[in-house]
């Protein structure tokens, strides 16, 4: 990175003077300016997008680790019985990493919103709760189902939250589209940027010409236009980074249950990511415009 | 410092338009590069300032021969010798000044303003200093070029055709500064058609003609 940022550095400490020996010139900057800018602005959605899908992502397979329930449900006098048997089997079944009775408690914590808090748990007949957490590659649901079905029949296995697994490969997925799109991002912006340092040093053949004829060095010109360009780009990538953060915030917050959408955005110290999008964008810049302008002067004689 | 062994150059095409070329231009010393239009005079001094390398022969300038030097050692060298081109060119984005400040600027140097000023005085553009160069006139534009070849103070001054697009009291103007260069110890070499010039030079000065014909350079005779 030193590398990098060591002449990035020495760019800033803006010497006017060797500046000046390069024409503004209009049409080029405000490519650069607007395609920059246009790319920050992309890419902070493009970050927001890769993050949410994330977090998503992770709250799922949380909820997805404990996604198994049994449902024991027996004569009185079978189930502690069954529950036994059940346990028995779960720990000789490959990809359960544990298994747990719930207690009256959470029974009748998971049952309160239907019934009211004065639920007599121990007296009604409530099939017992057992909660199956499973470790990274999960069990296989069929054959755990026929052996319960052999030796507890009172046991049902509930993997209906299974249905989330498609959804978290396809936020994995989402997550992996945005680092593409992020590079994508960059690669078109430094094509842009490479197209407007081109056309600028074609607009200005004469003025290095001139500059060759006093003695200046290829060094010294390709640093004018790497200069201006990689400033250019940070500019540009600082209004639309602002612009897209601003639209972040403005999203409207419909904070229900934390949808996919409404999860969009940043959370934390994620805010200040997007921070690192006009640097990147200089970065990006400079090696751009300093390629491109060490092609032409080598090309030019 | 500006040594030609047996060079020839051409630009492709038929045959070479210069040919086994020897010149020496020794320190202090005043030549005229004569000959007619086409003969190959800005040729001749593109390769003293290394626009142009030999097709054949060697030119060695400051000691270095042209085919060995890298870009950065030809823009060193063209800080050691002041130019005035045929075609004058500026960056008409500039004022008069800084185009005339133009070599310190690339060359990283801090701009004198004081000499700067003295300089603009001596080529009688003391008025001129904000004007932008397509503004000026044409022996305004050369003035300027000459003091924009000297502002590095090199050792060798080229001019060419300096009082092409001039009238005749504007070149004797500017054969008199070039003359005082010579005069403090600055090599010179003038390329010009104009024999009147060369005639006018030599009662101010001890000057070589060198001719151009034949596609050789040599010493012209006492009939200039
Ligand atoms: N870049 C070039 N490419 C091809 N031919 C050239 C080039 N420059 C000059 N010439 C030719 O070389 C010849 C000599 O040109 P030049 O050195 O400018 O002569 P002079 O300065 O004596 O008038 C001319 O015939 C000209 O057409
Ligand atoms: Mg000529």
């Amino acid at each position: 990175m030193n590398r990098f940022l060591a002449p990035i550095l020495a760019l800033l400490s803006v010497d006017t003077q060797a500046d000046r020996v390069v024409p503004p010139t209009g049409f080029t900057a405000r490519l650069t300016v607007f395609a920059s800018g246009a790319m920050a602005f992309l890419a902070v959605f493009a970050l927001a997008l890769s993050l949410a899908t994330g977090r998503l992502a992770e709250q799922w397979s949380d909820a997805l680790a404990q996604s198994a329930t049994i449902r024991v449900a027996a004569p009185e006098g079978q189930v502690d019985q069954q529950v036994l048997a059940v346990m028995e089997i779960l720990q000789t079944t490959p990809g359960v990493a544990d298994a747990r009775v719930l207690t009256d408690d959470e029974q009748r914590a998971l049952l309160e919103p239907w019934f009211g808090p004065d639920l007599p748990v121990e007296t009604l007949p409530i099939p017992r709760l057992i909660e199956i957490i499973e470790d990274g590659d999960g069990f296989d649901p069929e054959g755990l189902r026929q052996r319960l079905a052999g030796e507890a029949p009172g046991a049902i296995l509930d993997d209906h939250s299974r249905w989330r697994e498609p959804l978290v490969r396809a936020a994995g997925r989402l997550r992996l589209l945005g680092g593409v799109s992020i590079a994508l991002i960059a690669l078109t912006t430094a094509a842009m940027i490479t197209l407007a340092a081109n056309a600028a040093l074609a607009a200005n053949d004469q003025v290095i010409h001139v500059l060759r004829l006093v003695g200046a060095r290829d060094r010294y010109i390709a640093g004018a236009f790497v200069r201006r360009f990689t400033l250019r780009a940070f500019a540009g990538a600082a209004i639309g980074m602002l612009a897209g953060l601003l639209a972040i915030l403005l999203l409207p917050s419909a904070d229900v249950g934390g949808g996919f959408l409404t999860g969009l955005g940043f959370r934390g110290w994620h805010w200040l990511l997007p921070l690192l999008i006009p640097p990147l964008a200089a970065i990006v810049a400079f090696l751009a415009t300093r390629q491109a302008a060490n092609t032409t002067l080598r090309e030019l004689t | 410092m500006i040594e030609f062994e047996e060079v020839s150059y051409g630009y492709g095409g038929t045959g070479p338009l210069l040919s086994d070329i020897n010149l020496k231009l020794a320190p202090g010393s005043f030549h005229f590069l004569t000959g007619p239009s086409g003969a190959g005079k800005t040729t001749l001094i593109k390769l003293c300032y290394g626009a142009l390398v030999p097709t054949q022969g060697r030119a060695v300038l400051f000691d270095q021969d042209v085919r060995q030097m890298s870009r950065d050692d030809i823009a060193e060298t063209r800080r050691k010798v002041g130019v005035v081109h045929q075609d004058v060119q500026f960056l008409d984005h500039l004022t008069l000044a800084e185009n005339v400040a133009l070599p310190l600027t690339v060359s990283g140097r801090a701009t004198e303003m004081q000499d700067l000023g003295d300089l603009l005085g001596w080529v009688g553009l003391t008025g001129q200093v904000e004007a932008r160069p397509p503004e000026l006139s044409g022996g305004e534009r050369q003035r300027a070029a000459l003091a924009r070849a000297v502002i590095m103070s090199p050792e060798v001054i080229l001019a060419d055709e300096p009082t092409g697009n001039v009238d005749w009291d504007m070149s004797q103007r500017l054969l008199k500064l070039l003359i005082e260069l010579n005069r403090m110890g600055k090599t010179v070499l003038i390329a010009t058609h104009d024999m009147n010039l060369i005639r006018a030079a030599k009662a101010q000065v001890q000057a070589r003609v060198l001719r151009i014909s034949d596609h050789r350079v040599q010493l012209a005779g006492a009939d200039l």
